[in-house]
């Protein structure tokens, strides 16, 4: 089946180029496409959850950088944020996998190149969580503006300690808060995630397109990924809903969206 | 480094850009149109058109942009009966894309008016289309530019993924002319800089205007 040509050209006729278009959905699971989709998925679930580690870490660092009092922290802050969401994700991906490694000295270039065997898929892994780290820190960086004042002086006025008024009121009502923007920025990283096929890394995305050079059927490779897309970020949205139902304090507004 | 290898291929470049340019400006209307549409939509009262809205916005909403490209890359000739090119395969799938987008701003923008103003509207005699027409839209437009230049912004920036489907617009170019003077690190720092001054001019435009609003509404 491998190298036939599904897209037939007849001649042309009356003027307009006709072509037959045979669906064969058996691409998705005959040997050896069916295990490179698996892969493929297996691969955009690590690694947007290592970028989101990574963006959740740096993206707190950058939300505190932003709201501390200090012009110096709010500088480098709005800086980063500013660079990262005014230039497009593709040309930091292009930058981080072709620029970086030639800035570094060359011990390190070529360590980088003879010891990381799957270089693009770090690359990516480290792009997609510096961009995302953009996000959640303009996201963190609301969620503690938008704490009302008063929670704090209520919890000094009570007599708890500063470590006490974050550990059993700020933080409590923060994370809450921040669930629902969370859960559309986490999404966000999953589905930028498929960029990182341009560098070479077979995710999902990938690996339709990689099946769809070997045999021309890329309609059906692609709707297969569009449905692991829509199906996993319907999970992570039901999964959160409930996380969010879960932890809803009595009295506090939810979020209705 | 060897920056010389800018001027060398700039007419390429901008050649690249104006394109961006283009393909940005096309997906704009096209999406904002679509989106105005879907948005009435997801706030119809009637189910038969509220429904289709709700699922295409949150369809679209559900895929990477990438993959949308390539979908409408391989289904569009399919449903025509013959290849469409690159620059037109693309432009349908930036609007259907940013359509989903914009539906959410424009609902979101509608639904900042408080529902008094459309009691009142209905209560002096006006219909739903006058209400709209002359109380409704003009109060939520003006809330919704803010959005609106922010989408512009993501717009231009997600026009360079035309790249993957090798339409020549401005980040192609760039890696084009990479592959032919390996000049990696010079080529996409200028791409990412020409990127960042464009952007940076939306966003401190619409951020600007949130600002003004802000008054206004003082």
């Amino acid at each position: 089946m491998t190298g036939l040509r599904s897209l037939v050209y007849p001649s042309e006729g009356s003027g307009t180029l006709m072509f037959s278009y045979e669906f064969d959905w058996g691409v998705l699971w005959r040997h050896p496409y069916g295990q490179w989709m698996l892969n493929g998925i297996w691969t955009t679930i690590h690694l947007s959850l290592l970028a989101w580690c990574i963006a959740v870490m740096l993206g707190l660092m950058v939300g505190v950088f932003r709201v501390l009092p200090n012009r110096g922290t709010r500088f480098i802050g709005g800086s980063y944020v500013e660079l990262i969401r005014n230039t497009p994700y593709l040309v930091q991906l292009f930058v981080w996998y072709f620029v970086v490694p030639s800035i570094l000295p060359q011990a390190g270039e070529k360590w980088l190149y003879d010891h990381v065997p799957e270089l693009p898929y770090w690359t990516g892994v480290i792009c997609l969580g510096v961009y995302t780290a953009s996000r959640v820190g303009e996201q963190i960086r609301a969620g503690m503006l938008s704490i009302p004042p008063e929670q704090y002086q209520a919890a000094f006025s009570t007599g708890l300690t500063t470590y006490q008024t974050y550990r059993y009121v700020i933080i409590p009502y923060a994370l809450r808060i921040i669930i629902p923007p969370f859960t559309t920025e986490f999404l966000t990283c999953f589905k930028n995630s498929a960029l990182t096929m341009t560098i070479g890394v077979l995710e999902t995305t990938g690996a339709s397109y990689l099946i769809d050079s070997y045999t021309w059927h890329g309609l059906e490779t692609t709707t297969a990924a569009s449905v692991v897309y829509i199906v996993i970020t319907l999970c992570v949205v039901l999964f959160m809903a409930w996380v969010e139902r879960r932890v809803q304090i009595p009295g506090m507004i939810s979020r209705r969206r | 480094m060897d920056w010389a290898v800018i001027p060398r291929n700039l007419n390429f470049l901008l050649g690249g850009l104006v394109l961006t340019f283009e393909l940005a400006a096309f997906s704009l209307a096209g999406g904002f149109l679509l989106g105005m549409l879907m948005g009435f939509g997801r706030l119809s009262s009637r189910k038969w058109i509220y429904y289709p809205a709700t699922l295409y916005v949150n369809f679209f909403r559900s895929l990477p942009l990438i993959l949308v490209i390539f979908w409408f890359y391989f289904m569009v000739p399919f449903i025509i009966g013959r290849p469409l090119g690159d620059f037109l395969s693309a432009i349908v799938a930036f609007i259907a894309f940013e359509a989903a987008y914009f539906a959410e701003i424009f609902r979101a923008g509608i639904q900042s008016i408080p529902q008094g103003q459309v009691m009142a509207g209905y209560s002096t005699g006006l219909g739903y289309y006058a209400t709209m027409r002359n109380i409704v839209l003009p109060q939520a437009l003006r809330n919704m530019v803010p959005p609106i230049v922010t989408q512009c912004v993501i717009i231009f920036q997600d026009t360079s993924l035309a790249y993957v489907i090798g339409l020549k617009e401005f980040l192609r170019r760039t890696s084009l002319v990479d592959a032919r003077e390996l000049r990696s690190m010079e080529l996409y720092l200028f791409a990412g800089f020409v990127y960042l001054v464009f952007c940076s001019i939306g966003t401190i435009a619409s951020r600007r205007l949130e600002k003004r609003q802000v008054q206004i509404r003082r």
